[in-house]
């Protein structure tokens, strides 16, 4: 797989680490989060055949979080974006 | 039909007329009291358990597409009970024990073959960890015994001992440990369910469950509505998919596990031989191939192909060990799909909906367990109450904090 980097261009994916979904970023609230909240944050999962959105880091890299779009059924990878673009993307 | 060297002779002087197919091929029927989702190892495992033992007289396996073409063919055949925790011990024991009087249940070559396995040690660290582990398995009933290095020597002398990085310093074995003939197990568990009247529906995909005021009463397929009692679900590799018709999310991810075979060879690999600090086993299978397999590639997926990084590792694992074989080529690889849980142990439990069970999560270990995860799945679907030995594989062990973590890693699927 060529996980095309937003800032180094095309990369192969054996220089990333995979952490998971990218509802990971999705962290609840301390302050209002109840057991289920985190239960189901830290354990269930969507698991989807079909696109996936998904954390991956540049560890022989940059050492940026990106949040890569892929084909769990295909490994046809769609759109990558910074992890940090996102978080602040939706803060606004 | 009851195969035996009798009905062999018989058949050779009768110009083989008299075999039949090992099992029918039924329409569904508009109701069953429990049907069965996933005819691989498992689903036809808990088929025959349910007819056998717990004397159920309805039973149906709907299988997507044939059965045995999912992971009871992808695998790479070992079985073993060389765990370490209390919750997974006793289970995996009681799974090889079934293994040890499968073909005499079932009436079918299996081709079990207790050939032993061997855990090998790189380090005192690594010792202290198996003498553990050896204790706990001798601890429920299973055998282990430490070997020190001239002991792995005289049984294996050709692995690379000398290793700067990895040096051989012994090894855990397991002698009841071995391999079976993975497609054997789906057609002898097939055929001995089939005798006792299971229905079992190829080509027949679950496409929904019918679920009212909280209650499973069938399931919608490619072949139309089957109303049941009881649906138990045994699709791991796909239990995401299936459980999303039932609006679940599952404490498991998708992942690729690829396998290999080598070309065949003469004779050389006596038992199985796991090389845990690199990621690598290997057996031999009778035709000769080398069997191997490693790492998961380790990111979520459904394809049944891997890609090429890990092939590297895995070869790169082998030629670490077994230095020999660096000549040897490569036949077949291929992937499968595995359910990788978050403490890496399997799901057998009720779901919140009525009449709906669920059996997944089974990581890259779910061969071995085949006998007695069809066995406990077939007590909580005939009793409603957990089998003894399976009562820690339960959904909310991640909401009470009683995970079944055996390498400790935590919540993240792709390092079990």
């Amino acid at each position: 797989m060529i996980i095309h980097h937003p800032l180094l261009g095309p990369r192969d994916a054996s220089e990333f680490v995979y952490l998971g979904a990218a509802t990971l970023l999705d962290r609840p609230d301390p302050q209002t989060a109840t057991p289920d909240d985190w239960h189901a944050y830290a354990y269930l999962r969507d698991n989807p055949a079909g696109p996936h959105r998904e954390l991956w880091f540049h560890e022989g890299g940059d050492r940026s979080w990106l949040v890569v779009t892929r084909d769990t059924t295909t490994h046809e990878i769609t759109d990558v974006a910074l992890a940090r673009d996102v978080a602040l993307e939706r803060r606004k | 039909m009851r195969y035996s060297g009798f009905r062999i002779i018989k058949e050779a002087l009768t110009g083989h007329r008299g075999w039949g197919p090992a099992w029918r091929e039924p329409e569904p029927k508009a109701h069953y009291d429990i049907i069965v989702i996933g005819g691989g190892g498992h689903g036809l495992a808990t088929a025959h358990y349910l007819a056998s033992v717990y004397q159920q007289k309805s039973v149906a396996v709907l299988e997507k597409g044939w059965i045995g073409g999912g992971n009871v063919g992808r695998n790479t055949t070992i079985i073993r009970s060389n765990y370490l925790l209390d919750g997974n011990e006793p289970f995996y024991e009681f799974s090889l024990k079934l293994w040890e009087g499968l073909e005499q249940d079932l009436n079918y070559n299996a081709m079990v073959s207790q050939r032993g396995i061997i855990n090998l040690i790189h380090s005192d660290a690594q010792r202290d960890a198996f003498t553990r582990r050896g204790n706990a398995m001798i601890l429920n009933g299973a055998d282990a015994e430490l070997l020190d290095e001239a002991a792995v020597r005289r049984e294996y002398p050709y692995l690379n001992f000398r290793d700067a990085r990895f040096p051989i310093k012994g090894g855990l074995a397991q002698r009841r440990g071995g391999t079976v003939r993975h497609d054997a197990v789906a057609w002898g568990f097939a055929r001995a369910a089939d005798s006792r009247g299971v229905d079992i529906i190829q080509n027949c995909e679950v496409t929904g469950f019918r679920i009212q005021d909280g209650t499973c009463t069938g399931v919608e397929t490619s072949r139309g509505f089957i109303g049941a009692t009881k649906v138990g679900c045994a699709v791991a590799g796909s239990s995401g998919r299936l459980m999303a018709h039932a609006d679940m999310r599952l404490p498991i991810e998708s992942h690729v596990l690829q396998a290999f075979v080598s070309e065949g060879l003469k004779p050389i690999l006596p038992g199985v031989i796991t090389f845990g600090a690199g990621h690598f086993y290997v057996s031999q299978s009778d035709k000769g191939g080398l069997v191997f397999g490693g790492d998961i590639d380790g990111y979520n997926s459904y394809a049944q192909r891997g890609n090429l990084p890990v092939v590297e590792d895995v070869c790169e694992g082998g030629m670490a060990i077994m230095p020999m074989i660096g000549r040897a080529r490569l036949l077949r690889m291929w992937g499968g799909i595995m359910d990788m849980s978050m403490d890496g142990s399997p799901i057998i439990d009720r779901t919140h909906i009525d009449g709906l069970y669920f059996n997944g999560g089974w990581c890259y270990g779910g061969f071995k367990a085949t006998p007695a995860s069809g066995y406990t799945f077939a007590h909580l679907l005939a009793t409603d109450t957990p089998h003894h030995v399976a009562t820690a594989y339960r959904f909310d062990r991640f909401r009470t904090g009683h995970m079944i973590d055996e390498k400790g890693v935590g919540n993240q699927p792709n390092l079990h």
